[in-house]
């Protein structure tokens, strides 16, 4: 059955497929995961908070985009961020903003979705006592969540995001919707270019698997290493 | 130092303190006692603000504590609490955790707020562990760690809630050493507590709590010679039996 594959095809695109795709891809993983954990836990501030309309707003935000399929956000923003940066700016004509940073942007703002959620239950697994011990010692707000509830919180949540990354490192591919190359659009590339659909397609699967499958027992082993003693 | 004046708090429809009124002055310890429930903890964290209140003002050193224009962090870091749970920092080290607010809330040094925590530590007989975490120490190492906490502070007064009810039997001495001693230096402190040997040994008066109001406020011969109301002799003879 495999007699008429050309497993070749894989060796000859390997510098393409990784240098350029995967190195996409990695890229856009890391960048949108740290982005995405720094608006989440902002976003999970503000649903926290007993600010009026802050928590709403904010809640707003989380359930939207948590209601939508990426594919449709990716799109979407593809189309319109240049229409935003236009009328943000005043120019005359849509900004080009190219096609990574739509990508990045668009992962950035989604993921913060789910990074908000994951960081609120952190929060919230936090003790009452230590909120009440900080402030008792006179810390003020963003003290108290920046040495005390934050920490503690991001500790207990590791294994948690570091899981979300690992999906969204698989979500990354949907970037072949707006043609971007990452590393399964470069396999997807070759494969068409090469009528070697079935290698390419296979050896990609393998890729993710054994990426996301390595990530994952790694995460699990941290899990053991961040734990904080109580 | 401390004033509390017609204090009336409510949770929802449910009113769980009522009209309480009493004074700790300069040095003085106070003891709260009353059976679980009656308001105790509630009433010392309205003190530094950590619980709000509906009615009636509380003073600290002239300063009103329910007042919107009263930093509270500011008047917190000046008031020592040492809680039921200890709620020692569990991601930070003895030292940092005696350290921390010495540096992002009084502004010192991190070397001077070392050697201010190392001699705590040393005060509540606990050198040997200024590396270790919270996690690692018993109850009532955490517990003497926590007082070290607050005192880094250098509090004006001190507010204990329940500080020995979470510990194992043989480690409550450990922590009423410590807060005898602070006593006979001289701190003002209000203790919630059911020690009736501490209430004894130091408290200047006794305040005594039931069902959100202060039913008793006599010094502490009094309070254990000739309890006025009779839910206060209810409750001696209760403790006191065994």
């Amino acid at each position: 059955m495999f007699a008429n594959f050309d497993w070749d095809v894989i060796l000859r695109s390997l510098p393409y497929l990784f240098l350029d795709g995967m190195r996409f891809t990695i890229m856009l993983t890391l960048m949108a995961t740290g982005g995405g954990i720094v608006i989440g836990t902002l976003l999970a501030l503000a649903r926290l908070s007993n600010i009026p309309g802050l928590s709403h707003v904010a809640g707003a935000y989380v359930n939207l985009i948590r209601s939508m399929p990426l594919v449709l956000v990716i799109f979407w923003f593809y189309f319109l961020v240049p229409y935003i940066g236009q009328w943000i700016t005043g120019a005359s004509r849509p900004i080009q903003v190219g096609a990574f940073l739509s990508a990045l942007v668009t992962f950035t703002l989604f993921e913060a979705a789910y990074f908000c959620e994951i960081m609120r239950a952190g929060i919230q697994s936090i003790p009452r006592g230590q909120v009440q011990a900080a402030q008792a010692l006179g810390m003020t707000y963003w003290t108290a969540m920046g040495e005390i509830i934050l920490p503690q919180a991001f500790r207990n949540m590791v294994p948690v995001l570091l899981t979300q990354t690992i999906i969204l490192f698989q979500d990354t591919s949907l970037v072949y919707v707006i043609s971007v190359t990452d590393f399964f659009g470069a396999a997807s590339k070759v494969a068409q270019r090469d009528g070697r659909l079935v290698e390419m397609y296979l050896f990609a699967a393998a890729v993710y698997f054994v990426i996301s499958l390595a990530a994952s027992h790694w995460v699990r082993r941290l899990q053991h290493r961040v734990a904080i003693i109580r | 130092m401390i004033t509390i004046s017609n204090v009336s708090k409510w949770y929802g429809t449910m009113q769980v303190l009522k009209n309480c009124s009493t004074e700790v002055a300069k040095g003085e310890v106070v003891v709260v006692c009353g059976p679980s429930g009656s308001g105790k903890s509630t009433l010392i964290k309205c003190v530094n603000g950590l619980e709000p209140f509906e009615e009636g003002t509380i003073t600290v050193d002239g300063i009103s504590v329910g007042d919107r224009k009263t930093d509270l962090p500011k008047l917190r870091a000046r008031i020592g609490m040492v809680f039921q749970h200890f709620e020692l920092f569990p991601h930070l080290s003895v030292m940092r955790n005696l350290a921390l607010a010495q540096i992002k809330v009084l502004g010192r040094d991190p070397k001077a707020a070392d050697e201010k925590g190392r001699k705590l530590l040393e005060r509540v007989g606990l050198s040997a562990h200024a590396d270790k975490f919270p996690g690692q120490l018993s109850g009532g190492q955490q517990q003497r760690v926590a007082i070290a906490r607050a005192l880094a502070m250098d509090p004006i007064a001190m507010l204990f809630d329940e500080p020995t009810s979470a510990l194992d039997p043989e480690m409550i001495n450990e922590v009423l050493d410590v807060m005898v001693a602070l006593a006979k230096d001289g701190m003002t402190m209000i203790v919630v507590t059911h020690e009736m040997g501490f209430a004894r040994k130091v408290a200047n008066r006794v305040v005594f709590m039931d069902k959100g109001e202060i039913v008793e406020d006599a010094p502490t011969a009094d309070f254990f010679g000739k309890p006025r109301s009779e839910r206060a002799q209810m409750f001696l003879s209760k403790i006191l039996q065994h």
